[in-house]
Parts: C-alpha cells; sequence; structure tokens
C-alpha cells in the first residue's frame, strides 16, 4: 500500500520521466552507476523549470510510465529515467524489476556538487554536530524549542535574548 | 532593532523588528489578536468557547464559524497526515491546541503586513515566523538543545518563502502529544524533538508536531509530499537533518 503511494507519487510528479526509460535488461548492477553517471551531464542542460519535468518535451504519453515495463513480460533489473528538474533539484528515477514487478522505486538525486546521485529527494540524514555553540557565539536573534510557558520562558535563552536587546 | 514582549496564550511572545517599534495602535492590535484565539480556543479557560463544546454544554453545530473553520483545518490536517496530527485527545475532546497558535501568529503576520511593517520576527513559546531581513541579513535563528537549555544545536537562517519555523518537543510543556502504534524497542526511532521550516507556520507548526507522533515514517512521508527542511533529534541525542539544513551552522554530514 504504501509502496504503490510512494510509486504514483513519483510517477504523478514526474510522469515525464517516461522518456527516459531504458528499456532492456541491466544485469549488472555497476552498470547502473556507469549509467547514471552518463546520465549525469544532463543535468546542466535541463532547463530551471519548477514545474517538475513538464516542461521537457515528450511524445510519451504519461501512463507509459507504468506500462512500460510492464510490457517487458519477465524483464529484471534496474531502470534509470531521466534527469527531470524539480524543486528539489535534479531528480532521476530508478526502478528495480524482478520479473516484470516493480519492487523498488528510489528517487536519485543529482547534487549540484560533484554530479553524483546520492539516493535522496529530502529525505532526512544522520548529522553530526560540528561546533559547540552558545546563543552567544551563534549572533542567532531567536530561539526555536519545544513551546514553553510563560514561567519556562523566564529561564529561556529567548528571554536572554529579549533582555539583551540582542 | 527594538523587541516587544508580552504574555499570552500560557507562553510569552517576543516581536523583533529591524527597525523602530510601529505604533501602540498596531502593537495593541497583535496583542488583542492572540488573546481572542486564547479567549476562544484554550482548554485552560473554564469559559472558553471551546472548554464549553468540550463539556458538552455547546453543541458543535451552534459553536461560532471560527471555532468551526480552526477544526474543519485541524481535521484536513489530521487527514494529510494520516491520523499523526489529530485534534483529538484520547478521552474525545476536541484540542485545538496543535493549530491555534500558529493560526494566531497567521493572523498577527497578516496584521503586521498591512500596517506596512516588513522586517520583523516573531517568536511564540518558541515557533517563529519572520518576514525581511535585520539589515539586509537573513533572521538567524539557534534551535535549542533539547539536552541543555543554555545550548544550541545549530542556527538556521529564514530564507526567501521558508520564513516559518516550528519546533516541538518532549523537553517543554506537554504539546498534546499522542504518539500512536507500536513504537520499536530501544525507541531508536522517537524523537525527542522536531523542527520543521516551512513556507508559512500552520504547516510548520502542525508537520513538526506530526512527526514528533509518528516517528520515521511520519517524517519521510512528509518531506517527501511537503516543501519542508527538517532537523530531528532522537532521544539518544542523534541527530538527522534534510539536504539543505545539513550544512546548516553547527552541523555536519555524518
Amino acid at each position: 500500500m504504501r509502496r504503490r503511494a510512494i510509486v504514483l507519487s513519483i510517477l504523478s510528479s514526474s510522469a515525464v520521466l517516461a522518456a527516459g526509460w531504458q528499456v532492456g535488461v541491466v544485469t549488472h548492477p555497476q552498470s547502473v552507476s556507469q549509467s547514471l553517471d552518463a546520465a549525469a551531464p544532463a543535468t546542466g542542460s535541463t532547463s530551471g523549470s519548477t514545474t517538475g519535468g513538464a516542461t521537457a518535451a515528450t511524445p510519451t504519453p504519461s501512463s507509459a510510465a507504468a506500462a512500460t515495463p510492464q510490457q517487458a513480460a519477465g524483464a529484471s533489473g534496474t531502470f534509470t529515467g531521466a534527469a527531470a528538474q524539480t524543486r528539489f533539484g535534479a531528480v532521476q528515477v530508478q526502478i528495480t524489476v524482478a520479473d516484470g514487478t516493480i519492487t523498488d522505486v528510489a528517487a536519485l538525486q543529482l547534487t549540484d556538487h560533484d554530479q553524483r546521485s546520492v539516493q535522496i529527494s529530502n529525505r532526512a540524514a544522520p548529522v553530526l554536530r560540528q561546533e559547540v555553540l552558545t546563543a552567544q557565539s551563534a549572533n542567532v536573534q531567536n530561539v526555536s524549542g519545544a513551546t514553553y510557558t510563560s514561567d519556562g520562558y523566564l529561564t529561556s535563552l529567548q528571554s536572554a535574548l529579549d533582555q539583551a536587546g540582542l | 532593532m527594538t523587541v516587544h514582549v508580552f504574555d499570552t496564550m500560557g507562553t510569552t511572545v517576543s516581536l523583533r523588528f529591524a527597525g523602530a517599534l510601529p505604533g501602540a495602535a498596531v502593537l495593541h492590535a497583535v496583542e488583542a489578536g492572540f488573546d481572542d484565539y486564547d479567549r476562544r480556543f484554550s482548554l485552560y479557560r473554564p469559559d472558553s468557547e471551546l472548554s464549553r463544546v468540550a463539556r458538552g454544554d455547546l453543541a458543535l453545530r451552534h459553536a461560532s464559524a471560527e471555532l468551526r473553520e480552526r477544526y474543519a483545518d485541524a481535521l484536513e490536517w489530521r487527514s494529510r497526515t494520516a491520523g499523526a496530527f489529530t485534534p483529538h485527545r484520547p478521552d474525545g475532546v476536541i484540542d485545538l491546541n496543535g493549530i491555534v497558535k500558529a493560526s494566531a501568529m497567521a493572523a498577527a503576520a497578516d496584521l503586521l503586513d498591512t500596517a506596512g511593517e516588513a522586517d520583523w520576527l516573531l517568536n511564540v513559546g518558541g515557533d517563529i515566523l519572520g518576514r525581511g531581513t535585520l539589515a539586509g541579513a537573513p533572521w538567524s535563528i539557534g534551535i535549542a538543545d533539547p539536552a541543555d537549555r543554555a545550548g544550541l544545536l545549530a542556527t538556521l537562517t529564514l530564507d526567501g518563502d521558508r520564513c516559518a519555523l516550528a519546533t516541538s518537543g518532549t523537553a517543554e510543556r506537554g504539546e498534546h502529544i499522542w504518539r500512536r502504534g507500536p513504537q520499536p524497542a530501544g525507541g531508536a526511532s522517537v524523537y525527542r524533538q522536531v523542527t520543521v521550516r516551512a513556507t508559512d507556520i500552520i504547516t510548520a507548526d502542525v508537520l513538526a508536531t506530526a512527526i514528533l507522533a509518528g516517528g520515521r515514517e511520519q517524517l519521510d512521508d512528509a518531506t517527501a509530499r511537503f516543501a519542508i527542511d527538517v532537523l530531528t533529534v532522537a532521544a539518544d541525542g542523534a541527530l538527522t537533518a534534510t539536504p539543505r539544513l545539513q550544512h546548516a551552522r553547527g552541523l555536519s554530514p555524518a
């Protein structure tokens, strides 16, 4: 159920990716990263549209996004769509197919830094505290935290900032 | 920079302006707006309209349009978050606390916008909404460390249209978080604090609450479907952040 929701949301937002499906069987996992690297330069030529992939010309009806992989009956492997501009940046959709059935869908984001793909869209990932920050050192005007009462405010950092007029 | 501080809704409001304070009439209108919301929706006030609904003294269909609209908003958000955010207490009482404060903040923003105020920063009990800049620099917000009242986890800025920031947590006043469903052994995916940056304060506040209640599944669902940035603190102190926050000051990707 959840998987289906993800598939539908990706297809509806990036249906144009159908134009980029490579129909075929990819048997070696190594070729996946090769195809991603090869696709990366295309990012630069993608226009800065904020309307998902809607601006990319495609002769293929959007319904083909679902139909194409299934037509390759019994196909297995990993298929990667063309890059499309989304609000997260350039994104490709990659599906894993086993015997003609989609078993996994992943959104691959092409970062601006090194044009390598990472498997996220806007997914949260672990981060580390890089430095110890205090209100004094951080030069902040406000502090966001769990809701405090008026009493709690009195001993909060926010109260100190307010009293200091910072 | 100038600061105006006042108490309402059981908490304290800090309202900053990059320049001079606006006239007393504007400040009074802002305070009165919050007090109106509190008088109507507070369950801490036995005489509020919502308390009368909760006691059964007032049928929902006879309640004010304002109350029914906020209840409808809350039900809409319950639907959008698959129930992780809910206006219904376990005992069945309608509790609009999760949406009323943010609604009052949005109303205050409208008032300030209408008054022509361009550069201000509103903090209501730790939830923040801003406009404009401080002398050309974006407003900078520290995210409280739930384990250290004097410390900050990171600093975020209110950039462009992502001008609303809400934090839900278990460290301070109970925020009416009712965790649902079985939680994993060890509580690894149970968050102690969730901060959401969004384009409007209601989205930020509701989704911070929903992710705190719904855990990792709700986090992934919310980040996939809404234009938000999220910073979470797990019970063991571990942090996660969405891409745009991973290089916020104080943080680095693991």
